[in-house]
C-alpha cells in the first residue's frame, strides 16, 4: 500500500481507514476469520466445538468523563456490543491500561468502579488485564483497550449473505446522543444541552432478537461515523442497496440542534447503545416488537428497508420528498469520541 | 423544530415547486454563489425536484475552494517554520496545497491545530509564549469579523506573537468578475445568506442595476431556496432585475452595520488571487498598516511561493460555472473526497465534494 505518513484521516472511520485495515492489516494477516472483516470474529477452536466470539477495542475518548458515561463504560459496553451483535453471548473481557505519568488517582477509581458496575449489568466478568505508565507526554492521560470473548448462539447466521429487497432497516433508537454528549462537554466547545450518552451493553437486547426470530439477517452497532457508515458496509459490494426515509429516523432535539449549530448529520454522529438490524419482512414486526419490549429497544423503529436499485448505495428519502445519497463519512469528522 | 421543521414542510415545499414550475417560461440557469446553498440543495434533494427548464449552478461561494494555491503554500511554509503554531479552522486542514497540505505537514510533526473560533487562536497564544501563533484567516465577509475582532483583541491583550495571515476574501467582488467575464449565462443570483447578513442589499445593487441580473438573498432550509428560486423565477419570467431579499429572519437591508465597522476599522480592501478566478480588484481583506505587527504576510518573510496548480484539475472552470465536476477527468477517479487533488473536492461545502457526496454517482 501506497502510505507516506499516517493522518489523523486514517483513523476517521472513513473510507481511508478502511483502505489502511484492508491493504495493510487484512492482507497480511489474511484468515477465513479475520477475511469476514466482522464487528468481532468468529472462531471455531475445534471442528464441531462451541463456535467463538473474540473482539477488542481500544477507547481513547476525551474527555474521559461525559454526560451518561466515561471511558470504563464505554470501554466494557463497546466490547460488549462487537460481540452482541454477532449473536453472541458476551462472557469475558480483558482490560489493558496505558496511564500517563500523573494521572489522578482519584480519576483512574471512578473510571475502574464504572467499568465494574457496566460488567456487572452487562453479565461479563473482566478476567485478565495488564498496565502500562508512560513517561507524560507519551499518551493522552489514559489508552484503554478491552478484549472479550463470548459464545455464539447455534443456528445463529448473522453474515448477511440472504439479505434480499423487502427486508427491513429496524434500529433501536434516537441517534447521535453519544458524539453529541461528548463534544458538548469538550474544552472549548462547551455547550449545554442535558443530553446523555446512549452508552449501554446490548447484550440482553440482542438475546430478546435472536430468541424472537431466526430472520434476523446481519446486525451491527453502528459508532463511530454513525449510521451512516453502518449501512454503508451493509450494502458495500452488494447487489443491493439500502432506502431510509428522514423522517422516519429518530433524533432529538438536542441532537437535532447541536448538528445545525456545528454542521453535521446526525447520521454520521456516533452512537455506543444503538444497533441497526436487517431483518426479513415478514419477521420485522415481530422483532420490533420484542425489541420494545426491552428497555434498550423502547424507541425502536423501522427506518427502512433494502432495495434492488441502486444497488450497493444507501439512499435517504429528505423530508421534502427529494432523494440524496447518504454516503460513507469520509476524513476526521469530528474529534477523538471513543 | 421551531424554524427547522416549517422550512423543510413537504406540503409547502410541493406548493413552492409547482409555482415555480407555473412561472418558469424558458430554459433558465440560476447560480447558487455560497456552498452552503449547494449543500442545502444536495441535502434536501431539490435539484432533483425542479423543473427540466431550470438549472443551477455552483459558485464561487466555498472559502476553501477560491483560497489560492499561494496562499495555501504560505500557510504551509509557515508551519514549518520553527517556534510556530499554525492555528486554522478545520476544513483548510486537508485542502493540498502545491505539493502538500497542513493535515500532511501536522502528521510531519508541525504543529497545527484546529480552532472553531478566532478567539481559541489568542488563547493558544497566550499559553504558549513566546512561540508565534499564526491563525489562517480564510472566508468571506461572515467569517472576517471574527478575525478582526482577534487583531483587535491582540493589540489590546500585546499578545505579540499573535498574528494573522489573512486570505479572507469579498463575495460581490467575485460576482462582478464572473459577470464581466461573460463565460456563463446566468439569469439570477441566488446570494449568499449568512455574507448578506453582514452585507445587508445594497452591495448586490450593481448586479441588478449594471447587470440587469436578477438578485435574491436566500435563506439555507429547503423552503427558503424554493421560495427564492421563486422569487427569481417570476423576476426573470417579468423581465425585471432588482435585488430582493427573502431570508428576512436574518438579513436586513443595512446588513450589520456594527460588523462591518469593525472590519474596515482592522482592514483594507485590497486585491486578491482567487483560484479559478484569477486576481480580482479590491477583493481580498488586507490588514492596515497600524496593525501591521499582527499581519502574519509582513511579520515572516516565507520568500516567493514557487505555487502551481494541480495538473489536470478543473477546479477553475468549476468555480466559474463553466464547467460541472462530471466534466473533470480526474472527478471520482483520481480525485475523490479521501485523496482530493483539487480544493472543491476538499471541503464539505466544495462543489466536487457535494457532488460526489449526494450527486449522480452513476455518471462516473
Amino acid at each position: 500500500m501506497n502510505l507516506d505518513r499516517v493522518t489523523l484521516s486514517h483513523g476517521g472511520g472513513g473510507r481511508l481507514m478502511h483502505e489502511l485495515i484492508e491493504k495493510m492489516f487484512v492482507s497480511k494477516f489474511s484468515n477465513p476469520a479475520l477475511d469476514e472483516m466482522n464487528d468481532s470474529a468468529v472462531i471455531e477452536p475445534d471442528p464441531g466445538s462451541a463456535r467463538l466470539a473474540f473482539t477488542i477495542d481500544s477507547f481513547v475518548v476525551d474527555p474521559y468523563f461525559f454526560p451518561g458515561g466515561d471511558i470504563g463504560k464505554l470501554a466494557v459496553c463497546g466490547t460488549v456490543n462487537d460481540l452482541a451483535v454477532q449473536g453472541a453471548k458476551p462472557l469475558f473481557l480483558a482490560a489493558s491500561f496505558i496511564l500517563e505519568e500523573g494521572f489522578p488517582g482519584e480519576d483512574l477509581e471512578r473510571i475502574v468502579a464504572s467499568m465494574a458496575e457496566t460488567a456487572e449489568a452487562a453479565g461479563v466478568e473482566i478476567v485478565t488485564g495488564d498496565t502500562k505508565v508512560v513517561e507524560r507526554g507519551s499518551c493522552d492521560k489514559l489508552f484503554l483497550t478491552t478484549a472479550g470473548i463470548g459464545t455464539v448462539r447455534r443456528k445463529t447466521e448473522l453474515t448477511g449473505r440472504s439479505i434480499e429487497p423487502g427486508d427491513k432497516i429496524i434500529l433501536n433508537g434516537f441517534i447521535g446522543d453519544h458524539g453529541i454528549a461528548v463534544l458538548s462537554s469538550r474544552e472549548g466547545l462547551k455547550f449545554s444541552t442535558g443530553l446523555v450518552s446512549d452508552c449501554a451493553p446490548l447484550g440482553r437486547l440482542v438475546g430478546d432478537m435472536l430468541a424472537e426470530s431466526p430472520k434476523i439477517k446481519w446486525m451491527r452497532d453502528p459508532t463511530r461515523g454513525g449510521v451512516a457508515a453502518t449501512l454503508n458496509e451493509a450494502v458495500s459490494g452488494r447487489d443491493f442497496g439500502i432506502k431510509i426515509e428522514k423522517k422516519k429516523i429518530p433524533v432529538r432535539r438536542e441532537v437535532r440542534g447541536a448538528c445545525e449549530m456545528l454542521g453535521f448529520d446526525p447520521l454520521y454522529i456516533a452512537n455506543e447503545g444503538k444497533i441497526a438490524a436487517i431483518v426479513s419482512e415478514d419477521a420485522a414486526p415481530a422483532v420490533l416488537g420484542a425489541m420494545r419490549r426491552n428497555e434498550d429497544g423502547a424507541d425502536s423503529v423501522i427506518i427502512g428497508e433494502v432495495v434492488s436499485e441502486p444497488a450497493g448505495m444507501v439512499i435517504l428519502e429528505t423530508e421534502i420528498g427529494g432523494s440524496a445519497i447518504l454516503d460513507m463519512p469520509r476524513g476526521e469528522l469530528l474529534p477523538r469520541i471513543c | 423544530m421551531k424554524y427547522i421543521d416549517e422550512f423543510r414542510n413537504k406540503a409547502l415545499c410541493g406548493r413552492m415547486l409547482s409555482d415555480i414550475e407555473r412561472a418558469i417560461r424558458r430554459k433558465t440557469v440560476f447560480m447558487e454563489v455560497c456552498g452552503t446553498h449547494t449543500v442545502s440543495i444536495f441535502r434536501s434533494g431539490i435539484r432533483n425536484l425542479l423543473p427540466d427548464e431550470l438549472t443551477l449552478l455552483s459558485g464561487p461561494g466555498c472559502p476553501v475552494c477560491v483560497t489560492s494555491q499561494e496562499e495555501l503554500d504560505r500557510a504551509i511554509a509557515l508551519s514549518r517554520r520553527d517556534g510556530t503554531i499554525i492555528a486554522t479552522y478545520g476544513d483548510m486542514l486537508r485542502v493540498p496545497g502545491s505539493g502538500s497540505s497542513l493535515e500532511k505537514e501536522r502528521a510531519a510533526g508541525r504543529d497545527i491545530r484546529i480552532v472553531y473560533s478566532t478567539l481559541d487562536a489568542l488563547g493558544i497564544a497566550e499559553k504558549n509564549s513566546p512561540k508565534d501563533v499564526v491563525f489562517l484567516g480564510a472566508g468571506f465577509e461572515t467569517t472576517a469579523p471574527a478575525s478582526a475582532v482577534a487583531v483587535l483583541e491582540a493589540e489590546n491583550k500585546k499578545l505579540h506573537n499573535f498574528s494573522l495571515l489573512s486570505c479572507h476574501k469579498l463575495i460581490p467582488p467575485a460576482m462582478k468578475a464572473l459577470l464581466e467575464s461573460g463565460e456563463t449565462a446566468i439569469d439570477g443570483f441566488l446570494c449568499p445568506g449568512h455574507v448578506s447578513t453582514i452585507l445587508g442589499s445594497t452591495d448586490y445593487e450593481f448586479i441588478a442595476g449594471d447587470f440587469k441580473t436578477p438578485c435574491v438573498i436566500a435563506g439555507f432550509e429547503p423552503l427558503d431556496i424554493l421560495e427564492s428560486l421563486l422569487m427569481l423565477t417570476r423576476q426573470v419570467t417579468s423581465e425585471r432585475a432588482a435585488v430582493e431579499i427573502q431570508y428576512k429572519r436574518s438579513v436586513k437591508p443595512e446588513g450589520n452595520p456594527k460588523a462591518r465597522e469593525l472590519l474596515y476599522r482592522v482592514f483594507n480592501r485590497a486585491d486578491s488571487k482567487w483560484r479559478g478566478l484569477g486576481p480580482i480588484p479590491s477583493s481580498g481583506l488586507k490588514l492596515k498598516e497600524e496593525f501591521a505587527p499582527f499581519d502574519a504576510s509582513l511579520k515572516f518573510d516565507t520568500g516567493k511561493m514557487e505555487s502551481y496548480d494541480p495538473p489536470g484539475c478543473i477546479c477553475g472552470d468549476i468555480l466559474r460555472g463553466v464547467k460541472l465536476p462530471f466534466d473533470c477527468p480526474l472527478f471520482g477517479k483520481r480525485c475523490t473526497p479521501d485523496e482530493p487533488i483539487g480544493p472543491c473536492m476538499v471541503s464539505s461545502e466544495g462543489t466536487c465534494g457535494a457532488y460526489f457526496k449526494y450527486g449522480k454517482r452513476e455518471q462516473l
